[in-house]
């Protein structure tokens, strides 16, 4: 079997030498998705028949561009016309969408291959992907931990190697906290750098798409592949994109990284102290100098992410009532019956409750104190980092205070689960890019070490990630699953 | 105790833009249901709304002919609440920071100057519309309506009778005309209003509880519905009992207010600024350029015919009712010497033939430069104006020029004296009885005479010269 693992550009350069076809790299990937996610569960849908026949017709050519044949999937919160996306909702069990995403286009279009549709917190809703409508995704690592989330059937098929890359979203730390528990690179570009045309909406003014893969070389070519002003989405920059990949010189010396020590404060383990001390003395090893710096809001910033994001759901999420679309509850009496029906039985709980909170927070008489404080909290949050960037280039944290946990260790509380987020949260606040890159293992399960960059600098946040991953070993290292072996 | 009455309307006027306001699907009244929709307008997952230019160009040029101050920094906001023709759940709309505001409208009722206030302008997106199964078991949408390009306009409370409400309507929707902001038909729900009515005492400042009439779909059902209200109120508080803060629908066929809901079932719409749409911030240039879109509006333009052409203030009235009218009477009065007879002939006339033939003045095959050579042929004496009568219907339904009517049924005045004379001495010696009359005092029987000319010429004698004949011939004689 293929090694989908490798990096894009070596499947890409075995493809050009003829050594691989298209064909090769999709029965793969379809193989070891037959084989494993029994187990795994990161797939909601598998087209293996669209990816067959697409292989066939690649197969024919030597590779254009880099992305040519190469085995992906998506989160299902990204639309692909005929192909059913559901947001990992029952509300949307059997909703075929007449068109595709911005990001879908883009692949396609550059001859990516779509294999299938994955696994997540029901419309993004959630850091462990047990909030699915369907069924929980596990991490390749240990079947009985969770993958994060809530992309965390991305992490885990690119993680298990099931395909080559993988995009998820990331609204509060989406991306790069199941990145940071499976393993692998996860990167949150800047707001308004790829297109949100075709992502279902979760929190609007938070959400934006990015890759997870297995090497930071992998998310700057992905990177390149999806960023771009589109004029079908109206909070999309037009700013020329830079070339990512070239940008990845392996030399960060005299790059100067914060160290925010409110951070430090906030509820981080021991051992992950302890690896996270590790990095930031390599990074200092690599011609790096490290700076503390003060992000004096921090403590406002999950308070306020759970107002502005419930609320903005609320608003969104109020399309989903049965008329146009997706699932419709039976025997109703009349209108309000059945929006309250299709509504009750085709929401999970943390989509019931994020929307309770958001219409409370949106109420007559409470937008004063609650929504429109928390976006003050939010301008006072994108300011303490707009001044730590006066004075370093990148800011640095573990991505998560912990690394991942047991299946159903914290479902029943759900403001532990929230705290997961906590170094990721800020960063979707004030819009910035940030990579979760692994930083080392904790008991057999890998941590991960985030990065934080100014507005549309991906290009030193890659940089940066890129260097201290060629110093390290970690994402190299693969779960049993990936290599062919049981977990 | 008498009490007056104080209106404030809400109008919704649908935008004339070639596609709707957040996607690129046709805006078109008409057409077979959901043909004029996307994912975009049905509230698909996944889409996004794009700012339609047009849509802000014609909302800002509204703003501006209402005399409102335009917002150079303004949003969008949600509205949220849940309705089967409300694809999104949510309304795109403007909340706090519309696009215009403090702006006025003046009116002319009776022979008193009036301004009525305007609050505010704002931009948002119309709803789909139900159709109801005509056997009660069922409702369809039709989403082509779902995202036409809207505007609110919201008047203050300036308004004080039913028939002030009218007169303010009928310019407002003069001033979107002439503005090609819209084309404002009631029947087809391009112009809707709705109205807030309460009374208090005359000489009270503080206003009385007032109720909200909704579906007042025709300018006259507005004055009967406000006329129906104000009545009704009226009533109640003769009778010494307080008027009810309500929502009511006027009902056509039994000519009353129904009961929609009351004050306790009001709804809480969650406004918000929407995330998806960046701020509107316009540039002092880009609201000049829109000032410059705005002609000549109907309040200057019947100032300028009456001094310009001289005709009294109801005929400028009539004249201006719309753009199209107007320049046409423009058109016409400017080349003829007396615009009077222009304005006479457009009022009587032509107004009565379009309303007879149901068209409109655009559709009117006969031009304004026709019209005035018809005019100079009358007044130089070609055609008598009886004639000219005919001929005009001719025009109006054929569009051919005066002259080649004329020609083609020999419909030109006999103005040769010879040929005049000779008639006139024969039907002089056939009604001696008239002469008589006329050489004993009176003066009026020279009229038998010349109608009887007249009639021998099937109407084309010229009328001045037979009169002078048969004067000359008797004093002859
Ligand atoms: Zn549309």
């Amino acid at each position: 079997m293929v090694e989908l693992g490798i990096g894009i550009r070596q499947l890409h350069d075995a493809l050009q030498r003829r050594e691989l076809t298209a064909t090769d790299l999709a029965e793969d990937s379809i193989a070891r998705i037959r084989e494993w996610d029994k187990d795994v569960q990161a797939f909601l849908k598998v087209t293996e028949d669209d990816a067959r026949q697409r292989a066939k017709v690649l197969s024919g050519q030597a590779p254009q561009g880099l992305l040519e044949g190469i085995p992906f999937a998506l989160k299902d919160n990204m639309t692909t016309r005929g192909v059913e996306t559901t947001c990992g909702s029952k509300i949307l069990s059997g909703y075929i969408p007449p068109y595709s995403a911005a990001v879908t286009e883009k692949l396609e279009a550059q001859g990516g291959n779509l294999v299938g549709k994955l696994n997540m917190d029901e419309f993004a809703m959630g850091s462990s992907t047990e909030n699915s409508g369907y069924f929980p995704t596990r991490n390749p690592w240990d079947l009985t931990v969770v993958p994060g989330g809530s992309s965390g059937g991305s992490a885990a098929a690119v993680a298990a190697g099931m395909v080559a890359f993988a995009l998820g979203s990331d609204t509060g730390g989406s991306i790069r906290q199941p990145a940071s528990y499976c393993g692998v690179v996860g990167l949150k570009p800047t707001y308004g750098r790829v297109s949100r045309y075709g992502l279902v909406s979760y929190a609007s003014s938070l959400d934006q798409i990015g890759p997870i893969t297995n090497t930071v070389e992998d998310a700057a070519i992905v990177l390149q592949a999806i960023a771009g002003h589109d004029q079908r989405d109206s909070t999309s920059v037009r700013l020329e994109v830079p070339d990512f990949v070239s940008a990845l010189s392996g030399d960060i010396r005299g790059l100067k990284i914060g160290l925010p020590k409110e951070y430090l404060d906030l509820g981080m383990d021991e051992s992950m102290r302890a690896v996270f001390d590790t990095a930031v003395n390599q990074l200092r090893a690599l011609g790096a100098s490290i700076h503390e710096v003060t992000l004096p809001h921090t403590a406002y910033a999950l308070s306020a992410y759970y107002l502005i994001a419930p609320a903005e759901a609320s608003s969104n999420l109020a399309r989903y009532d049965g008329v146009r679309y997706g699932f419709r509850a039976k025997d109703a009496d009349n209108l309000l019956d059945m929006y309250n029906k299709t509504r009750s039985q085709g929401f999970g709980t943390e989509v019931k409750r994020r929307i309770l909170i958001g219409t409370y927070a949106l109420s007559s008489g409470y937008y004063d104190a609650y929504y429109k404080r928390a976006q003050q909290v939010r301008t006072l949050i994108r300011r303490d980092f707009e001044e730590a960037f006066e004075e370093v280039d990148l800011i640095i944290s573990p991505t998560a205070p912990t690394t991942a946990f047991k299946l159903g260790e914290k479902t029943s509380d759900p403001l532990t689960m929230y705290l997961s987020d906590i170094y990721t949260i800020p960063v979707n606040l004030a819009g910035l890019p940030a990579i979760s890159v692994p930083c080392g293992f904790i008991s057999g399960l890998p941590a991960g070490l985030q990065m934080i960059g100014k507005m549309f600098d991906e290009a030193t946040v890659l940089r940066a990630a890129h260097a201290y991953e060629k110093a390290t070993d970690w994402t190299s290292r693969r779960p049993q699953i990936a290599k062919g072996g049981r977990a | 105790m008498d009490f007056e009455t104080v209106i404030g309307l809400e109008i919704h006027v649908e935008l004339a833009t070639k596609t709707k306001i957040f996607c690129n699907c046709k805006n078109e009244f008409g057409a077979p249901p959901n043909t004029h929709v996307c994912p975009v307008c049905m509230g698909s997952p996944g889409v996004l709304p794009v700012l339609n230019e047009e849509a802000l160009r014609l909302g800002i040029r509204a703003a501006l002919a209402l005399h409102c101050e335009v917002r150079q920094s303004s949003k969008f906001d949600r509205k949220n609440y849940f309705y089967p023709d409300n694809p999104k759940a949510y309304q795109i709309s403007q909340y706090d920071e519309p696009i215009g505001e403090h702006g006025y409208v003046e009116i002319v009722v009776g022979e008193e100057n009036r301004r009525i206030g305007i609050t505010r302008v704002h931009l948002e997106e119309d709803a789909g519309k139900l159709n109801h199964s005509a056997y009660g078991d069922s409702s369809y949408v039709d989403f082509n309506r779902a995202g036409v390009p809207l505007i609110e306009i919201v008047s203050e409370p300036d308004i004080r009778s039913a028939e002030e409400a009218r007169l303010f309507l009928e310019e407002l929707k003069a001033i979107m005309q002439y503005c090609l902001i819209s084309d404002c038909k009631m029947e087809e729900g391009s112009l809707r209003c709705d109205a807030n009515i309460s009374l208090r005492p005359f000489g009270q400042e503080k206003f009385g509880t007032k109720t909200e009439i909704k579906n007042m779909n025709s300018f006259r059902n507005v004055q009967r519905g406000l006329e129906y209200e104000r009545s009704r109120q009226e009533k109640i508080l003769r009778g010494g009992d307080a008027v009810e803060q309500q929502t009511l629908r006027w009902d056509e066929t039994t000519a009353a207010t129904i009961l929609m809901r009351s004050k306790e079932d009001a709804h809480d719409y969650r406004y918000f600024p929407d995330p998806d749409l960046p701020r509107i911030l316009l540039t002092g240039a880009y609201i000049e350029d829109r000032l410059k879109e705005i002609p000549e509006l109907p309040t200057d333009k019947r100032n300028r015919f009456e001094k310009e052409y001289g005709i009294p203030g109801y005929d400028a009235g009539v004249l201006t009712a719309s753009r199209a009218l107007s320049e046409y009477f423009d058109e016409t009065a400017k080349h003829v010497k007396d615009p009077k007879v222009a304005s006479n002939i457009i009022m009587g006339d032509v107004l009565g033939y379009l309303k007879t033939a149901e068209k409109e003045i655009d559709e009117l095959p006969m031009t304004p430069a026709h019209l005035v050579e018809l005019v100079g042929l009358m007044e130089n004496g070609t055609i008598s104006s009886k004639i000219a009568k005919n001929v005009l219907k001719d025009m109006m339904e054929s569009g051919k020029a005066p002259k080649v009517i004329i020609e083609e049924q020999g419909l030109v005045q006999i103005s040769d004296e010879g040929q005049l004379k000779a008639i006139a001495e024969r039907v002089i010696a056939a009604n001696p009885k008239s002469v008589e009359d006329y050489r004993s005092g009176k003066e009026k029987a020279i009229g038998a005479l010349v109608g009887q000319v007249m009639k021998e010429t099937k109407g084309k004698a010229n009328p001045q010269m037979v009169n002078q004949i048969i004067i000359d011939l008797i004093n002859q004689a």
